[in-house]
């Protein structure tokens, strides 16, 4: 019934050599898993904008979310999790990005995908990780005035007293 | 006391519009055009969308929905709560379709717990969220046309919804919250008439499609407000996350139902309906042919029903409330259910993602567990919050009378968008 995860860089090429994101993502990756039929391939924050371009052109044309998981208060502190689907291959892959907490800023992945626009506003507003390049990057749930990042761990679930 | 400053931006929609430097491109406007504020409190917003217009005469130049009015933090709440605790607040999310919302947490949940769920609880799950479907397409048809000036459609989906509603009430205790799948199956057995009512309704609901489609589908005012109206590219909607029936009118032949089965959907034999003009009219074209194809799923499953016995949760004693009787009787059970409510239950850690096909699109729910009883995180992606990023490019160009039409068969709700 429950398929063992396969982790680790090295383990997933070989046992997933003909997958698609794999493949593409041969050079960027710098570890995967592949848990619970799931895929996850980490990538550096700086070649974010790179490995969305190379699963693209993979076939996995369709971004489907990006949002945001925060390890406080393990270092490195900001996990992002982007999800791309392929219409063509029926596959899915996850795309991980490790932040730290001195450096909240990556690549806006909007050239690649304009629908990110949304997903990556909300992070900035409930993490507040700023992403470089996005057309406008504003607060977009909660009100423009508001101070600090709900979604963080270190505020609570009650607002601050 | 402090006094109280006066915000920097009272309307910061406004700033969203004006900072778009491309908004008069290829729309002809010239310097005379103005700022119009609609909703948060528009009746045809469907809830709390505020969309401020930049607009020339008639004609709209540019666009920018403005949401957060119903931000209620169901994410940061989830965190706090245990495993079995969420359900309830998925219903929140998207109130038109709770069952899905349901669905989407328990699989991804199950997933997390490789936990496998007996065949029975799996179609019942199908044939409530087939049912679903039709109800949330029922709200659609109704507010839409009403927004439109089809006044009499409202009065005759609210009557079929009723219906529905009343199914709802009757498995659940609920009509619209109905909380009713559980981590490992479903909370409790249906009704004994349940199958009976299902199947009152999927006998006369065809007919009542006809009588839909006979007051619109070929009413020359209902076509002049939806043909050729918001129109959307097959390419423009991947490029905007647009999924579900506003992409599938567009030409995206992606049904999540069929591509990525989940649920036990593959046994289901179903079409997907798919039209290439990508308008308003596409998009009513979609959902009335997939109402048609719900009902045809339902009775698939309603039949297959008929012939299954067995329980409807999962034989995981941990995870799964025992019943009243075991609980009462067996002192096992009465430790597992004592366990299980103070204590929730540990998942094992690890991240996953449960996409699903709601009414509205594609709707996933990533959840990551720490290995503790509570998530660690759960976060939606809902279909109505990318779909909303599309409005612009259906609406520049447009009448201003068509903004409405084109919210309206989108089909959003400001619930899932807000969250």
């Amino acid at each position: 019934m429950a398929t063992p995860a396969v982790k680790g860089l090295a383990a997933v090429q070989e046992a997933m050599a003909e997958n698609a994101a794999v493949k593409a993502l041969a050079g960027l990756a710098t570890d995967a898993k592949f848990d619970r039929k799931e895929l996850t391939i980490t990538v550096a924050k700086e070649n974010i904008v790179a490995a969305c371009q190379a699963v693209q052109a993979a076939g996995y044309n369709f971004f489907e979310d990006v949002t945001a998981v925060d390890w406080y208060p393990q270092e490195p502190r900001f996990q992002l999790s982007y999800h791309i689907v392929s219409h063509s291959l029926k596959e899915r892959v996850r795309l991980v990005v490790q932040l730290n907490s001195s450096d909240l800023a990556l690549d806006s992945i909007t050239q690649v995908w304009p629908s990110a626009n949304f997903y990556e506003r909300e992070v900035f507003d409930l993490f507040g990780v700023t992403f470089q390049g996005h057309p406008r990057l504003t607060r977009i749930m909660m009100p423009e005035d508001w101070q600090g990042h709900p979604l963080r761990k270190d505020y609570p679930v009650e607002g601050y007293r | 006391m402090a006094p109280i400053a006066a915000p920097d931006l009272i309307t910061p929609g406004v700033e969203d519009v004006i900072a778009d430097a491309k908004r008069h491109a290829g729309t002809g406007a010239s310097e005379h055009s103005m700022v119009l504020n609609m909703g948060p409190q528009h009746p045809s917003t469907h809830g709390v969308l505020r969309v401020v217009l930049e607009i020339d005469g008639e004609a709209i130049v540019a666009l920018a929905p403005d949401i957060g009015y119903l931000h209620t933090g169901i994410e940061k709440t989830c965190e706090a709560k245990f495993y079995q605790q969420v359900v309830p607040l998925t219903d929140r999310i998207d109130y038109l379709c709770p069952m899905t919302n349901n669905l989407a947490y328990c699989l991804a949940v199950e997933k997390l717990l490789e936990l496998e769920i007996p065949e029975r609880a799996q179609v019942l799950r199908v044939l409530l969220n087939e049912l679903t479907r039709i109800q949330s397409h029922l709200v659609w048809l109704g507010t839409h046309a009403m927004d439109i000036g089809a006044l009499t459609m409202f009065l005759y989906c609210w009557r079929e919804r009723e219906q529905l509603l009343r199914i709802f009430e009757s498995v659940s205790g609920q009509r619209m919250m109905t909380s009713y799948f559980r981590v490992g199956g479903i909370a409790m057995e249906p009704p004994l008439e349940f199958a009976k009512w299902v199947q009152t309704f999927l006998d006369s609901f065809p007919s009542k499609i006809d009588e839909y489609e006979g007051l619109l589908t070929a009413n020359p005012i209902w076509l002049g407000r939806v043909k050729g109206v918001g129109t959307l590219s097959k390419e423009e909607a991947i490029a905007l996350g647009v999924t579900g029936p506003p992409a599938r009118a567009s030409g995206v032949d992606w049904d999540l139902r069929r591509d990525m089965p989940y649920c036990g959907y593959e046994k289901f034999k179903f079409d997907v309906p798919v039209m290439t003009e990508g308008d308003v009219w596409a998009r009513y074209t979609v959902r009335m042919l997939e109402m048609r194809e719900s009902v045809k799923i339902c009775q698939q499953a309603l039949d297959m029903l008929a012939g299954m016995k067995g329980p409807l949760v999962a034989d995981a004693p941990k995870v799964v409330l025992p019943n009243r009787e075991q609980m009462k009787t067996q002192m096992e059970s009465l430790i597992h259910h004592f366990k299980i409510v103070t204590e929730g239950f540990a998942v094992p850690a690890g991240e996953v993602y449960q996409a699903v096909e709601s009414p509205r699109g594609e709707m996933g729910y990533y959840v990551v567990s720490d290995g503790t009883a509570k998530p660690y995180r759960v976060h939606m992606r809902n279909p109505s919050f990318a779909t909303l990023q599309a409005l612009e490019t259906m609406c520049k160009g447009r009448l201003l009378a068509d903004v409405v039409a084109v919210i309206g068969s989108i089909d959003i709700v400001l619930g899932e968008i807000d969250r």
